[in-house]
């Protein structure tokens, strides 16, 4: 057999190529992400459209999205520092990308530990260390059981509530690890501080 | 329970899920490759390709038609990009710029996903579901491929023959990639990873209005997990609440991304017909993967970083329902495969921490590796291990039957020089520019760092960041682009070449002066070869980067 240059071989195989193309983009393009669409329409609705969640007539948020409640909203539980945008901006996730050494972060973290020892009136060693850190999402919907614990105290003087029925809150909104063993206990702030608003 | 003791056993479950599908799935691998029918649906699609599938190619062949149907595969997913104002679900959103369609076009296709954009402000839902998840599929199915002709050169004897890359490509993507996709789509589904069309605004509690994205994510969270590609949907990757919901969906996401590079040496050991064969090789595999693990997690776990003892943790950068022990082990699996995908930032890890998944990806993601590229990028060491104890004790180097001689050993060192080769040269480049510490998010050592860890990740097709550096310069969006083709096609093009070379031999019968190597002797050996090529490589980098910040 004649051995054909390659420059030809190679625009018979990129055509081969193209038709290939035009096959998958049909079958895994369009075919299998609709499917996907139903089944997860049908099986997990809330899940697939991204869990909202609503008070009264009005949407307020994603259960699995965070929500900028800042150390300046005192009446809330705070979320963790964000480096999505401007705070918890849904269409800009983002970490700080700030490295383990950096003068910036150093300060940044130095800065937010005497605000919260501040606001929440305890010693810096006694604030946990997701309170001071921004995730790599910036769209953290959970704080640690100690982060929550500790806003206890502010949030019940800020709303006239007792700590008792603060803290029970607190309880209702915490998860342990999946099946047991698998992640880290966390409180889900958005679901707390609707609890809260109810109360 | 303790955050120890939790961490252990999340490595256990994963082990355990590991060690009980490696063998059925491997072999069922070993089945699709190997089988001579074909199913209705492949026949069909053959038809419209006009191909005869029942005809096999050479090495030039099969390399040609892997780079023919790359070029145009780039080609297309550029233009998706480019004028991606035209397709539906648009989002309202312009056209990529040239420069990083071209990046993002060449970064989907070398299964590198490699990410100058982030998702969820630059595209548009039919582009990443209609351009980037088909290569997501394909480039993956490439990789197999590739690995797959490789073991058939071991395995064929006086033949010029690899097998049909078309049929491997539509067999890989519909008979494995499509179905094991499709069923962990629906399990990501419900674990809080969406799948819907529309961006909702809602109105905040504390006032103002928060957009919650939306997206047909979980389709392309499988595949992209799967097929150890790791682009995500959006900025946040795997540590975004709605590509990875929960610490379950993050089982399920390593799982995925380990299930393919591990089953792979079982349909290596089936094929070659010697099963012990592939337990060497997922043993040094395991090995080199547990040291990473350890390390990564030592560091991470405990307070090896300023930023660490100052906060009383290494929470920057990482989520909170994760923590350390879960982070820890997608960084070291997301940087052992090629996959890329993240769940914390790993510019934010200590230095001890990203220094090893740094080295992970230096190793040439051999632990386990990608799918495909880990199999024959192991198997290529495999050959320099014998070719080192051959010349210790004066033989011909051989291996599964095969003498490696001259014409071997050419691709073999080729193989093992191109991609260090362009990862240095791209940093030297890089920092000889002046413009360059402008880009870099942190000063110093770590700064440096971000250079070395942006070239090693496209190079090795890997696609994680140090993501705090700016890569949307001219100089970057192209050179890294570059890297990511020439790291992935020289290594593709020297590893057919080798198969074909092997596939013309005859078989060489054992002998008592042959070295096993289905041996624990072996794999150790194999383990320290290396470990000693990339140390070699790598080393005054390493010194200049991680190890002068962890030691300051």
């Amino acid at each position: 057999m004649p051995r054909n240059s390659f420059s030809s071989d190679f625009l018979r195989q990129s055509f081969v190529g193209l038709k290939l193309l035009v096959v998958m983009t049909v079958l895994l393009g369009v075919a299998y992400p609709a499917v996907v669409w139903g089944v997860g329409q049908v099986t997990w609705n809330g899940n697939a459209n991204g869990q909202i969640v609503s008070a009264g007539s009005k949407d307020v948020g994603s259960k699995s999205i965070g929500q900028n409640f800042t150390v300046k909203d005192n009446q809330w539980f705070h979320s963790r520092p964000s480096a999505a945008g401007d705070g918890y901006d849904g269409l800009a996730s983002a970490a700080s990308n700030l490295g383990p050494s950096n003068p910036v972060l150093l300060k940044l973290i130095t800065q937010r530990q005497k605000e919260i020892s501040t606001v929440e009136g305890v010693p810096v060693s006694a604030i946990p260390a997701d309170a001071v850190t921004a995730s790599a999402s910036g769209l953290d919907p959970y704080i640690s059981p100690d982060y929550a614990a500790l806003q206890v105290k502010r949030v019940a003087e800020k709303r006239g509530l007792s700590e008792s029925v603060v803290r029970k809150l607190v309880t209702d909104n915490t998860y342990g690890r999946q099946l047991g063993f698998l992640g880290e206990p966390k409180v889900n702030v958005l679901e707390l501080n609707l609890a809260l608003a109810r109360e | 329970m303790s955050d120890t003791t939790g961490g252990l056993l999340t490595i256990a479950a994963l082990i355990i899920l590991l060690a009980a599908v490696h063998k059925p799935f491997g072999d069922y691998m070993a089945h699709v490759f190997t089988s001579a029918k074909h199913w209705r649906v492949e026949k069909r699609i053959y038809r419209v390709l006009g191909v005869n599938a029942d005809s096999e190619q050479s090495a030039r062949s099969y390399t040609v038609s892997v780079l023919g149907f790359s070029l145009i595969s780039i080609v297309v997913l550029f233009l998706i990009l480019v004028g991606q104002k035209a397709l539906p679900f648009d989002r309202g959103l312009p056209g990529m710029p040239w420069d990083m369609s071209l990046n993002t076009a060449v970064s989907f296709v070398t299964n590198t996903n490699w990410q100058s954009y982030s998702g969820e402000s630059t595209l548009g839902f039919a582009a990443q579901a209609g351009g980037l998840v088909i290569q997501n599929f394909l480039s993956a199915a490439v990789g197999i491929a590739v690995a797959i002709a490789l073991v058939r050169g071991f395995v064929r004897s006086r033949s010029g023959e690899l097998g049909n890359f078309w049929v491997d490509l539509v067999r890989g993507t519909i008979r494995i990639l499509l179905p094991l996709s499709f069923v962990a789509a629906i399990l990501l589904v419900s674990q809080g990873v969406i799948q819907n069309f529309g961006d909702h605004t809602v109105h905040a509690l504390t006032g103002g209005t928060q957009v919650i994205p939306g997206g047909p994510v979980a389709s392309q969270e499988s595949i992209k997990e799967l097929g150890t590609n790791g682009g995500g949907f959006f900025n946040g990757n795997s540590s975004h609440p709605f590509e990875n919901g929960t610490p379950f969906s993050n089982l399920i996401e390593l799982f995925l991304l380990l299930v393919i590079p591990v089953s792979l040496t079982r349909t290596l050991g089936t094929m070659v017909g010697s099963r012990k064969q592939g337990y060497a090789i997922l043993g040094a595999m395991t090995f080199m993967f547990g040291a990473a693990l350890a390390v990564v997690t030592w560091a991470e776990a405990g307070m090896h970083s300023q930023a660490a003892q100052l906060a009383g943790g290494s929470m920057e950068g990482k989520e909170t329902q994760f923590g350390s022990w879960a982070s820890s082990l997608f960084a070291t699996a997301t940087t052992g495969t090629s996959t890329g995908a993240i769940n914390s930032a790993h510019d934010s890890l200590s230095p001890t921490g990203g220094g090893t998944v740094l080295v992970n990806m230096m190793l040439g993601e051999v632990a386990p590796g990608g799918v495909g590229a880990g199999i024959y990028g192991i198997l290529v060491m495999a050959v320099v291990t014998v070719f080192i104890a051959g010349l210790m004790v004066g033989r011909t180097p051989e291996i599964l039957g095969k003498k490696i001689g001259t014409k071997e050993m050419t691709y073999v060192a080729l193989y093992t020089l191109s991609v260090p080769a362009i990862i240095l040269v791209g940093i030297g480049l890089a920092i000889a520019l002046h413009g360059t510490p402008g880009y870099m998010n942190n000063p110093g050592s770590h700064g440096f760092s971000e250079v070395v860890y942006a070239f090693t990740s496209a190079a090795n097709n890997n696609g994680s960041a140090f993501a705090g550096i700016t890569v949307t310069s001219h100089f970057f969006q192209i050179s890294l682009a570059a890297a990511m083709l020439l790291g992935r096609f020289i290594p593709i093009a020297l590893v057919l070449g080798l198969a074909g070379s092997l596939a013309k031999q005859g078989k060489v019968p054992v002998t008592a002066g042959t070295l096993p190597t289905h041996t624990p002797l072996f794999a150790s050996l194999l383990v320290g070869v290396i470990l000693l090529v990339t140390g070699l490589t790598f080393f005054p980098a390493l010194a200049l980067g991680p190890l002068a910040e962890a030691l300051s």
